[in-house]
């Protein structure tokens, strides 16, 4: 679905943001792309959907490179949606925000209508359909804005940094909901720092420091390497950290799961005794 | 020593239906730090502008009972007054920074207070030391990151030196490294300073190790209010949701399948220890 | 826009940069005085060259030939203008008996037109040599040792502080309506204007959500609290700054003697001779 071949990219400024990467994403994966602010995460994600092209390398959406395709095009089959609601949201109406999109990409107005409607339902925001998105609290904000870009239904679904500001609880839906697009088959890339989040999930992982990919693996794999997170400043997920600090009992190290841990302990005291 | 006191405070903003907080009695005592969590939208943020007085007077609005900061009875006094004793650090540390550099921001509350310059100075240089920032001085603030922004304004606030310090989720737009740098220094205002602080956050995991009180609120009112580890593991504070650490929540699953750990751990170091004692004894 | 480069700060050290804005801001002040009361070209090439050794001085030679270049449009502009006027209308030329026929006559009107557009460049070139040495923050700080009220210079201060960030802000914006379909390089001018709609109203409302923002940071730091506030940094003059408002005070002295005794002679007149 997404290919990233040797790619390099500069902004105008001359800083080089990306070092050489190389990326191949599956239909219907789920990748956490994670690092330190300024490792180059969203710089990278951004080439996904053409707002960045890249300064050397290819990146190839659905076989398509992205050099020569417009954003609006790309964006067809590729959503990105952004970090703050409050950055897309202009309309009149939620109804009005979520057509948006849909007339860009030219839909029929009947298609317009069923897909507004669908993507209402799928965020839960029916009720808001008449009302200002400016009246709305933040997270219902947030509904909206990720209503807007799943209404036109794109295979590929890029969320950048989408915990940021969100309670427990927000968190908690966002993580079902997330796991629930992928499991209906779309592509899912989600960038992040929130390592909890991501022990949740346990999709795969790329590490990413200074412009380049560090390591390309299993949620569980990574987030319990303690080197390789110390090069990228990440810390690990707090479970992880508990079984680190035991590893010389002969425990396993490699449990980001709450659930797993306990499971663990539980065996371990029931065959000593 | 008491230092905040509130008595049934209820407020509702201008053109509201319903008041965002609701019949609020807490006390908070000099020394303490304090994390304040609820759900998103339970009245955290109206309660800390409650304790510089944003509210009422910057939001006007109905507000019932009343609210006692360092002795002083918020309703009864304008917000530059209050300024002197309690501080508020905000969630956007972009928008908390005017200047065109960091010692000009930090000095900006005490111009306001028309400080002669040489104590200025003093002051300024004394904020940023302690929050690791003397090296950004003369940086202006869209050169910095977000981290470094959000120190900044702490040492803004700090400069004035107030008993208390108010900070409204500081580390929303941090990544974990910068959220810790920021509890550090906070836990150094607390033991150091014996500044009071109140930290707004839903991290509990980073940020439960620092605090010795813990508030919960929930739709407008206060639903808990004791120690970490009373909160922690209590039934309710799970009901409402919550992000309770990680270390206590395998404390009570073990719990839960008959396994009992001495003490109630809330981070992953104190777990690890608990547990080598319980795998030891086995 | 390449022009307005000609008139933002550059952080260079320098002697001119060091000034102090109040004497600079007075020294551009009387170049103005004086582009005003001559009218000669000779006059005006004279004044043309005074502030081309503080450009040197304070290493800025390169942005400040782009403000001469920006303001080379309109500097056409105003020579055209003032050609054909004075050709149509010669009567203000004393040499000259309608109609225009001789290439002395030519000349005269030529040169006016010139002196005309000289007196503009000298303008643009002054004031851009004192914005491109005088940081925004010395610029508020002498507007606030001036005795305005401190409300003006923070709104000042602060305005220019967040132009970087509102720049920043409207390229997210732009990026993130992009990936909804929105094209803003298609269409006819009437279609452009409307897409940008998606990108003002977001920009817009966060600047005044972001203004509600700063005002509580603001009053949470006890604005209002005296009447007469302190400052951290006070602006002391120097020597070199007694030395250029002297040659200020002498130049303002010699122009206005020129002006009310001397008469230059135009250049069309001295190359007849």
């Amino acid at each position: 679905m997404l290919e990233v071949k040797d790619l390099y990219f500069s902004y105008p400024t001359g800083l080089e943001a990306l070092k050489g990467i190389n990326l191949t994403v599956d239909d219907g994966e789920f990748l956490a792309v994670m690092g330190q602010n300024g490792a180059g995460k969203t710089t990278l994600v951004k080439h996904f959907n053409g707002l960045l092209k890249p300064t050397k390398g290819e990146v190839l959406v659905d076989g398509v490179s992205t050099q020569d395709v417009s954003v609006a095009k790309l964006a067809r089959n590729v959503g990105f949606v952004f970090q703050n609601p409050d950055h897309q949201l202009f309309s009149e109406t939620v109804e009005d925000e979520i057509a948006f999109a849909l007339k860009n990409f030219g839909f029929e107005a009947s298609v317009i209508e069923k897909q507004i409607d669908w993507a209402l339902n799928l965020l839960d925001i029916t009720q808001y359909r008449k009302t200002s998105p400016f009246m709305l609290s933040g997270g219902e904000r947030k509904r909206v804005a990720l209503a807007s870009i799943l209404a036109w239904d794109p295979k590929v679904i890029i969320l950048d940094e989408p915990t940021i500001g969100q309670d427990h609880q927000q968190k908690e839906k966002l993580q079902q909901f997330i796991m629930q697009l992928n499991a209906q088959k779309k592509t899912v890339v989600v960038v992040t720092h929130d390592v909890e989040f991501v022990a949740e999930c346990n999709p795969r992982v790329i590490l990413m420091t200074q412009g380049k990919i560090l390591v390309d693996g299993k949620a569980e794999k990574i987030l319990t390497n303690p080197k390789v997170l110390a090069q990228a400043s990440i810390v690990p997920p707090q479970i992880t950290k508990i079984f680190l600090e035991l590893a010389d009992l002969g425990l396993p190290t490699d449990v980001i799961d709450v659930h797993e841990a306990t499971k663990i302990l539980l065996n371990r005291l029931r065959n000593r005794s | 020593m008491v230092v905040i006191e509130t008595k049934d405070v209820t407020y509702t903003y201008p053109g509201a239906t319903k008041p965002s907080i609701e019949n609020v009695s807490i006390t908070i005592n000099k020394g303490d730090f304090v994390i304040l969590t609820g759900p998103s939208g339970c009245g955290k943020t109206t309660l800390c502008r409650c304790f510089n007085g944003l509210v009422p007077h910057f939001y006007n609005g109905k507000l019932e009972g009343t609210i006692t900061v360092a002795d002083l009875n918020v309703a009864d006094h304008k917000i530059y007054q209050l300024a002197r004793h309690v501080g508020l650090v905000f969630q956007n540390p972009e928008n908390q920074l005017f200047a065109l550099s960091v010692e000009k921001d930090v000095a900006f509350g005490l111009e306001n207070f028309a400080m002669p310059r040489d104590e200025m100075r003093k002051r300024v240089d004394w904020a940023l030391q302690i929050a690791g920032i003397s090296e950004l001085s003369e940086r202006p603030p869209h050169e910095l990151s977000g981290g470094q922004q959000q120190r900044v304004a702490i040492a803004s606030v700090l400069a004035m030196q107030p008993d208390i310090m108010i900070l409204d989720e500081p580390t929303s737009f941090l990544d974990p490294v910068g959220a810790e740098k920021i509890f550090e220094v906070l836990s150094e205002l607390n033991k150091k300073l014996g500044i009071t602080i109140i930290l707004v956050e839903h991290r509990l995991d980073l940020a439960a190790k620092y605090a010795n009180h813990v508030i919960v609120m929930n739709e407008g009112k206060v639903a808990l209010t004791g120690t970490p580890r009373e909160i922690f593991t209590s039934e309710k504070a799970r009901l409402i949701g919550i992000g309770i650490p990680k270390a206590t929540k395998l404390y009570q699953h073990l719990k839960q399948n008959g396994v009992e750990l001495k003490a109630v751990p809330v981070t992953p170091e104190e777990a690890a220890n608990l547990l080598r004692e319980v795998l030891n004894r086995a | 826009m390449s022009v307005f480069e000609g008139f933002k700060f550059r952080k260079v050290s320098s002697v001119v940069h060091d000034l102090d804005p109040r004497i600079k801001f007075f020294f551009v002040s009387v170049l103005f005085v004086m582009a005003i009361l001559f009218t000669k070209l000779i006059s005006l090439t004279i004044l043309f060259f005074v502030p081309l050794p503080f450009v040197f001085m304070a290493h800025v030679s390169r942005q400040w030939l782009r403000s001469l270049r920006g303001a080379m449009f309109l500097a056409i502009f105003i020579f055209a203008t003032n050609f054909i006027f004075g050709y149509f209308y010669p009567t203000s030329f004393q040499q000259i008996t309608p109609p225009v026929d001789t290439l002395m006559e030519y000349l005269v009107i030529l040169e006016r037109a010139a002196a005309m557009t000289l007196r503009f460049v000298v303008l643009i070139a002054s004031f851009s040599v004192f914005f491109l040495t005088t940081s925004p923050d010395h610029l508020g700080l002498a507007l606030q040792q001036s005795h305005i009220p401190y409300e003006f210079c923070f709104a000042f201060t602060t305005a220019v502080r967040f132009v970087p960030v509102l720049a920043d802000e409207a390229q997210t914006i732009m990026d993130a309506q992009k990936a909804r379909g929105l094209e803003l390089e298609r269409g006819n001018l009437l279609k452009r204007v409307r897409n940008y709609i998606p990108v003002l109203i977001p920009l817009i409302v966060n600047a005044i959500r972001r203004s509600l923002e700063l005002a509580e940071s603001m009053e949470s730091r006890a604005w209002g609290a005296s009447k007469k506030r302190t400052n951290l940094y006070a602006l002391k003059l120097k020597r070199a700054d007694y030395i250029l408002f002297t040659v200020s005070v002498l130049m303002l002295v010699l122009a206005v003697y020129v002006w009310l005794y001397v008469s230059i002679p135009s250049l069309t007149a001295l190359l007849s001779l």
